[in-house]
């Protein structure tokens, strides 16, 4: 590996691990995050992410491992740290009895935003992130898609180099989803590194870089064009009738890792030590060949083949 | 420096707007004084007076009746019930429908005329007659305090019964009632349930302070921010030591108007008291908090101190009458030292250099707590 300069690094760790009693939460985690990037984590839930992340900012202790962030030593350094990052927690953690205005004003006095300053920044935030109307309405009223605004905005106020989001758009629907993306490319832009956790694929399709954690551990990671040409797998789509007898049939197969039904097609993952998949499976399930088809693989394909194994 | 001011400004002004949407607290804040001050106001009253008692008349004469009626003119008993004999009359006080029972014997006129309370009379009495009591209690024992009541019957006058002049008795000690002659309890009470409701509302404020931002999902915020953990907790204290003042000036104005408790001390010197001991419960009540995990349990160890506040503290029982162990405990608790201050300020007019003691001990004990609380408050989640 070549050693990039850490000036343009703004988290590096090396094998990171936290435990909670036997439980590997974290199990030697390495990772590089380059400045304005968004960087993924995808995961299943349970998979560490939100412990990596937590570890990341500095809220929870690594049991072992390095981890260097923003050129801080972690967690020596987190006090510090906590004025140059933005962290959005998975749950809401606004005040749901305050509006949406008294919770960014708690926020800029905490991070010292006083006077025309504080109102400035207020105003700019309310209309970026569309609260204007709402700004007098308590957050707990909000609906999910206003409240995710309202945690982004309190998340960016103070203008954070780095920014965690845990998980942001769980609690949302999709086309605020689509928006909520547009204005985190928007950050990036303006020089924010942002590190988001998911378990949505077409949310980590996005990222410039992701890594696929599982039980703790990282499975791959890469851009996400990277890791669909360097997936172990080839994926055949099965054109065919009694498709639930077939995938019994299929599944069996020692090669095969998985397959999934997509309406009437069966979408078959085959590993790459078959240099013929097509030809593989049409000798097993004797079908007629136009109905086997190579098909490009998709991020999802990726990670089913990263992680099927620990699944159970 | 002026961020830290800026930050502890922050949390004071959140605290106080969420209180304000929380009507149901904010009611609380101002019911509860009004309501238990004059609750235990009225209630309390440790001159018992109107004990239900039984009558058990064997001599059916005159003089047992006459005997009968000065006995029920001290107003300490009323006779609700009459029984043939002493078994039937037990079994009413088993039941707890009297509390004790006046037994008459049937030589009541004898023992009278010959007993030392009423003279000798002619000839001398025997010393056997003289030790013999005219009449007998028969007393439900188990509450004490009806128990001295009625005790305190046992050598009353009967000089009406015979129309004879006593011998006159001339008392061993005299006795001078000072600060509260009159003997009301209201004037002990009041100043005793400032600490007490001060101990419950404000330990209850804060205790509940730190779990509940935990428990709603808010510190993962709050410590993923640059606030520290002593500008936190100032944060969360001070805007409750302008909610305890207003239940102090509540507690105070109703016990002057209503119960007319004096204020015999200055106001400076009695605000000053106050906010030492509301600073030292709020910090309690912060220990709690970071104690407790959740906001049932912050509430069960408010109640573990709220009970021994009331019952140790000289509140309810003099300080004095307690075993050492139990008085090296109520030492521990801010209640105590504040009904000695308190009690002095409004009562006697104390001045400020006799308290020292129990001043700097509620100084050092909120000084303390704060250092405890800040230090046992981390700011991660490990």
């Amino acid at each position: 590996m070549t050693t990039t300069p850490s000036s343009e690094l703004v988290i590096q760790a090396t094998q990171l691990s936290r435990h909670f009693g036997d439980l590997k939460a974290i199990d030697g985690l390495d990772l590089n995050v380059e400045k304005s990037t968004i960087y993924g984590f995808l995961g299943p839930n349970g998979s560490g992410k939100t412990t990596a992340i937590r570890m990341l900012t500095g809220l929870l202790k690594p049991s072992s491992g390095n981890v260097q962030v923003l050129g801080l030593t972690l967690p020596k350094d987190a006090e510090k740290l906590r004025l140059k990052m933005g962290y959005m927690t998975q749950k809401f953690s606004l005040y749901n009895n305050l509006t949406v205005k008294e919770n960014l004003q708690f926020i800029a006095k905490i991070y010292g935003i006083s006077g025309s300053a504080q109102k400035k920044r207020l105003s700019e935030l309310l209309s970026i992130y569309g609260l204007d109307q709402k700004q007098h309405q308590l957050a707990g009223s909000l609906s999910g898609g206003q409240r995710q605004r309202l945690a982004l905005a309190g998340a960016t106020l103070h203008k954070p180099q780095l920014l965690f989001l845990d998980e942001p758009t769980s609690a949302v629907d999709p086309e605020n989803r689509r928006e909520f993306w547009e204005q985190l490319f928007d950050l990036c832009e303006q020089g924010t590194s942002i590190l988001v956790s998911t378990h949505y694929m077409d949310e980590a399709e996005r990222c410039h870089k992701l890594a696929i954690l599982e039980n703790g551990k990282k499975r791959a990671d890469g851009s996400p064009e990277d890791l669909m040409n360097n997936m172990a797998a080839n994926v055949v789509e099965i054109q065919a009738e009694s498709i639930r007898q077939l995938k019994q049939q299929v599944v069996s197969l020692p090669k095969v890792i998985t397959a999934a039904q997509l309406g009437a097609r069966l979408r078959v993952l085959v590993s790459k030590s078959i240099s013929d998949p097509c030809g593989y499976l049409q000798h097993q399930t004797q079908l007629p060949k136009h109905e086997l088809n190579l098909t490009r693989p998709s991020l999802e394909d990726v990670f089913i083949t990263c992680t099927g194994g620990g699944r159970q | 420096m002026i961020t830290s001011l800026y930050r502890i400004q922050a949390i004071l002004f959140k605290e106080l707007t969420q209180l304000k949407r929380d009507k149901m607290t904010f009611g609380m804040v101002i019911m509860i004084p009004l309501v238990q001050l004059i609750l235990f106001g009225y209630a309390i009253n440790t001159n018992v007076r109107h004990i239900p008692v039984a009558l058990v008349d064997h001599s059916q004469t005159t003089l047992s009746r006459a005997l009968v009626q000065t006995v029920s003119a001290t107003q300490v008993v009323e006779f609700t019930k009459h029984y043939q004999d002493v078994s039937s009359a037990q079994k009413a006080m088993e039941r707890t429908e009297v509390r004790a029972i006046l037994f008459i014997p049937h030589d009541v006129s004898q023992r009278l005329a010959r007993s030392a309370s009423v003279g000798l009379g002619l000839p001398a009495s025997t010393d056997e007659e003289t030790s013999r009591p005219i009449a007998q209690w028969i007393v439900d024992g188990s509450d004490t305090m009806i128990a001295s009541s009625i005790k305190s019957l046992r050598s009353m006058p009967l000089v009406e019964l015979q129309r004879q002049a006593a011998n006159r008795s001339t008392a061993t000690f005299e006795v001078t009632l000072l600060y509260n002659p009159e003997q009301r309890t209201a004037v002990n009470i009041v100043p005793g349930l400032l600490g007490i409701i001060l101990t419950m509302t404000m330990i209850m404020f804060t205790s509940a302070a730190i779990v509940r931002e935990t428990e709603h999902g808010n510190m993962e915020l709050l410590i993923a921010t640059p606030i520290k953990p002593i500008e936190l907790m100032l944060g969360k204290i001070i805007p409750y030591i302008f909610i305890g003042l207003v239940q102090v000036v509540i507690i105070l104005g109703l016990g002057h108007f209503v119960f007319n408790v004096p204020v015999n001390g200055g106001l400076v010197p009695l605000f000053a008291v106050t906010i030492l001991f509301i600073a030292a419960s709020l910090v309690l009540g912060l220990v709690i908090s970071t104690i407790a995990t959740n906001q049932l349990q912050s509430m069960q160890m408010t109640i573990f101190i709220l009970l021994p506040s009331i019952l140790l503290s000289g509140f309810m029982f003099p300080y004095e009458g307690m075993p050492v162990i139990a008085q090296y405990i109520a030492e521990t608790l801010p209640a105590t030292h504040f009904m000695r201050l308190i009690r002095g300020v409004i009562l006697k007019d104390v001045e400020f250099t006799d308290m020292t003691f129990d001043v700097s001990w509620l100084i050092m004990f909120t000084l303390l707590g704060l250092l405890i609380a800040s230090l046992r408050f981390k700011k991660n989640l490990d």
